[in-house]
Order: C-alpha cells, then structure tokens, then sequence
C-alpha cells in the first residue's frame, strides 16, 4: 500500500497545503511518495525531498505543465496511478480541479475534503455547509481523494531524505492552453494558513474603508485579511479573499470578524478556528453564537481602537 | 450550438440542517427545496449566451426522483428551451451523475456543457470535471467569465490567489462560480410558458448507466458544538483577554 500526494509548487518551492496532506497520505497506511509535475520544477522537486515522512519524489517536467492544466497534469497522474492505493491532492483550487477527472478516468468515486482519515478506506468529511460531518466508505481499489488543509497538521518541511526520480512526461493534450493570469500581489499572510486572520463584511461600506479600517489591524497582528460574501459582491475586497463555503477554508489560531453578520455559508469557512472574535453593533448577529469572545459595538471605533490597543 | 446544462435539486440555502437522531443522515423531510445557487448561474449563463446569438438552444438536465420536475421547470423558466429528467429513487453520486451526463451528451452532442462548481448539499465539487474526463473533453472550472470564438471558450477562472484565463477548444465543460453572472428572477407568465415546455423523463437503465453508490455513509454527525462565548463590554476587555486568557497575541 503506498499513497502518492500532488504536489503543488510554484516550480520552485512546494505551497504549504502539500504539507498538511502529506500528513493525511501518513495517516492512510504505507510509503509515501509525492509527484512534482512542472515547467523547470527541479527546485520543488528537492524540495519536496526534504518533507519529513516522504520515501519517494517523482519529478515530470514538461512545458505542458507549466500551468497546471487539468488535462495534461490528469493524464500524468493517470500514467503513474497503477502502483498506488491512494492518490491525494490538497483541497486547493488546483487540486479540486484535478482529482475528480483523474478518479472518473480510473472509474473510482472521488473523496472530497476529508478532515480526518479514519482508517485506509473510511474518511470523514463535512456536508451541508460544514453543518454535518460524514463518515464514509470507500468500496473502490483506488482511493481518490482531496485534503482540506485545515484538518491536518503540516509536515515537517525538512528532515526528509527522499530519492528523486524522473518519469516521463505525458503528452500535451492539446485541448485546452493557457491564456493569462492576473495574481493579486499579496505580502501578507496566505490567508489559509495565517496564524491571525481578520475579516470584514459589508458593514465596512466600501473599499476605501475596508482599506483604511482593517489593514491597520491587519499590520498590527502581522495577519491575513479575510471578507465576506458580501463584502466581496460589494467590491470591498478582491474576490480570493473569501472565507467561506464557496472560498477558503481557514482555521487560525485567531479569527477576528469585523461587520459580519455570521451566515451559515461564512462560518463553514472559519468555524474551526481556536478562538473566534466578533464585532457587530447587532448584538443578535448569528455571528455571535459562535464566537468566544463578542463586542458589541460600532466597528469603526471599535476597530481602530483595537489597533491602538495592541 | 446546442448548450447543456445541469441542474440539482437541493434544500434551500438559508435552511440550516439537521442531522437525523440515529445518525443516517440529514433530515430533510418536509424542509424547502430549491435548485442549487451555482446551477442558478449556469442556467443564466447559457440564457445570455443565447440572448447574444450565441447559443440556439438549451437542454436543461437533472438527475432524481419525480420532483426534480419543478426544478427542471425553474430553469425553463428562466429560459432553457427542454428539459431531460433521469428519474432514479437510487442515492446518486457524483460520477453516477457524469456517467449518465455522458451518455446524454453523446445522445444530444452538445458544443457547451454547463454545471454548477458545486451542489451545496454534498459538497463534493466533482460532477463536471468527471464529465470531461469522461467525455474526453477539456474544462473551464470555477468560471467567472465565458467569452466564445472562432471555435473556442474563452474562460476566465477563480483560483487561489486570483484569476487566470484559459482557452479551450469546443465542445467543452464549465463550471460556474458565484461571480460569473446575478441570476434573473423568474415572472409569472415565464414559469406559465415552461409548463408548456417538453420535459422527457428517461431511466438510468435507458441509457445503460450503473448508478449504484460507491461510497457508502456510514454515519452522519453533528459538527463539534463550539463552547459557550462570552460578551466583553469594552476593547480593553477584550485585548486583556486575548492576551491573558486565550493567549493568541
């Protein structure tokens, strides 16, 4: 039984949701070897070498790679599929684009999101929200399967001394090609997995203030800034920025939500986080329920005020 | 071209669910059921691509039991052209959902396949990536904008960290995001006009497709109950908290 997780790399460096799902792969039994599939990915590929726990590093490069199409990087995995239990991604945008088309091609159902392995072929994994949590079965040979992040504890990132290997690269498919990208320059934080997130809905009025009342605070905790759903629809905040069912799924050690109301689909991003914060001049804000600690009160004054504080 | 486009019938999203006492699942007798948000926005989508001249016709399609009507009815309301149920009382997971989406794209040969990113019910984010894995065709997920030419769709896609713009050729799958288009409200005479619509009703064993379920539930349970919090009456309080009690700055 050996379980091969996806990685994914910016070519040079392995992102941190690998990590915690090398440690999901632990968990389902047997060896642990990590693909690094890229463009000029050699740096990554060491990288992944040294993730405490992995026994194997295969390294395809090819310029079909380069951008992680869904068709070429399948087709990949496919290539390498026959001598694995388990095939693992993160729960990222890239991995939930993946994984399904690579289980359908295998015949196999896909996992979504697990937050705990039970046993080699049980998982949980939540529903509705994050209001239920499942606990199922998996009948297949193949285990398909995509980790959210925040159910498991990051590997080590050294430490590790695992062989790379070079395999061959698949085809392009020419199907689909890469047009552009436009990233958000971001020196924060990767809101999945700051330590302090603060966040801010629509209460903040627009994205002048958004700006001005929260990145303060945002400096001051050295923290990722989060929004809401609406906050985001508004254009107070660009849109990769959502916690959320929809968005990232966040547990920090700190969760500060400033101005939101606590929908059910905003708390199924963050309500694993260790302590929740709310302020809200709505003293009957849903928010309230699950924080630890509430203010009820004006965040304008409320917030700036925290900023000085600390 | 033809467009396709999947719709679920699924508990309303404001409803908040809750798991049944002996742990088989969710309740969700008599609660209220709406067609999922996300398959909401494929169908607006496919409506303003044929508003453009673009797309000639839409097939809209759900898989379930005899009630998935009214949300094929919803979607020719807000403009789909014909509706295809595959009525089955059988649980339905994701990849039985792309192989009987499969062998309905190989019946009606679509050039745009349209789905929702996700049913808010399950959660699973599957069903339209299986389908272009199944059909060998290529995938535009998470979509935020849908340009086609000469032949291809242009599709701008939400990612972590941002967007990123794809070009895939024809046929192809989307997915939608939330941010791609605002659903139109349906009117009266439109919901009158789509009960005039052609609904056809087929079986999973029509078009030869095993349904039976690969996962099996074990067990459905509450989330862990968060602690009791308490109200601080002033910032200061609540730094001194943080600090001292909680000990997270």
């Amino acid at each position: 039984m050996t379980a091969l997780v996806i990685a994914e790399h910016d070519n040079a460096a392995v992102k941190g949701a690998t990590l915690n799902t090398v440690t999901a792969a632990a968990a389902c039994g047997g060896d642990v070897h990590v693909l690094v599939a890229g463009h000029n990915a050699g740096e990554a590929a060491k990288a992944a070498s040294q993730i405490a726990g992995v026994s194997k590093v295969i390294h395809a490069d090819s310029e079909a790679f380069a951008h992680g199409l869904a068709e070429n990087m399948a087709a990949q995995v496919l290539a390498l599929a026959g001598s694995y239990s388990h095939i693992l991604f993160p729960a990222t945008a890239s991995g939930k684009n993946i994984a399904p088309r690579v289980a359908a091609k295998l015949d196999v159902a896909q996992i979504s999101d697990i937050t705990k392995v039970d046993s080699t072929d049980t998982f949980e994994r939540p529903i509705y929200a994050g209001n239920a949590i499942a606990i199922v079965q998996s009948a297949d040979e193949k285990k398909v399967i995509t980790v959210r992040t925040t159910g498991f504890d990051p590997a080590a990132a050294t430490g590790g001394s695992a062989a790379v290997e070079t395999a061959a690269a698949t085809a392009d498919s020419g199907k689909s090609s890469f047009v552009g990208q436009e990233i958000a320059k971001n020196d924060r934080p990767d809101l999945t997995a700051a330590k302090i997130v603060v966040s801010g809905g629509r209460a903040l009025g627009s994205a002048e203030k958004f700006n001005e009342v929260m990145t303060p605070l945002a400096d001051k905790l050295g923290a990722a800034i989060g929004a809401s759903r609406a906050a985001v629809d508004a254009g107070y905040a660009p849109n990769d920025l959502q916690v959320g069912q929809t968005g990232k799924i966040v547990a920090p050690q700190l969760y500060i939500a400033a101005g939101i109301s606590g929908a059910i689909q905003h708390l199924a991003g963050m309500k694993d986080s260790k302590v929740i914060v709310a302020i809200n001049k709505d003293e009957e804000a849903p928010i309230f329920s699950v924080a630890d600690y509430g203010l009820v009160a004006d965040l304008f004054t409320a917030v700036p005020e925290l900023t000085q504080a600390l | 071209m033809k467009a396709l486009v999947a719709v679920k019938r699924v508990v309303d999203y404001n409803v908040k669910v809750r798991v049944k006492s002996d742990q088989t699942g969710v309740d969700i007798a008599n609660v209220k059921m709406s067609m999922n948000p996300f398959d909401e926005i494929a169908v607006e989508e496919a409506v303003r691509l044929k508003e453009k001249g673009v797309v000639t016709e839409i097939v809209a399609i759900s898989c379930g039991d005899a009630k998935c009507q009214e949300t094929l009815r919803t979607a020719m309301a807000i403009g789909a052209d014909r509706g295809i149920l595959v009525e089955t009382t059988e649980e339905l997971q994701p990849l039985a959902v792309a192989k009987l989406l499969k062998a309905l794209v190989d019946k009606e040969q679509p050039q745009l396949i349209i789905l929702g990113k996700q049913a808010i019910d399950d959660d699973a984010n599957q069903t339209g990536q299986m389908l272009a894995a199944l059909a060998d065709l290529p995938q535009a997920t998470f979509a935020s904008k849908v340009e086609i030419e000469g032949g291809k769709a242009k599709v701008t896609r939400e990612v972590d960290g941002g967007l990123e713009t794809l070009a895939v050729s024809l046929p192809a799958v989307v997915t939608t995001d939330l941010r791609l288009n605002e659903p139109r409200y349906v009117t009266l005479p439109n919901i009158m006009k789509a009960k005039k619509k052609q609904l056809e009703v087929v079986k999973p064993e029509d078009l030869g497709v095993d349904v039976k379920p690969r996962l099996k539930t074990l067990k459905v349970m509450e989330p862990p109950k968060r602690g009791a919090g308490i109200k601080v009456p002033d910032v200061a309080t609540l730094v001194d908290k943080l600090k001292n009690e909680a000990k997270v700055i």
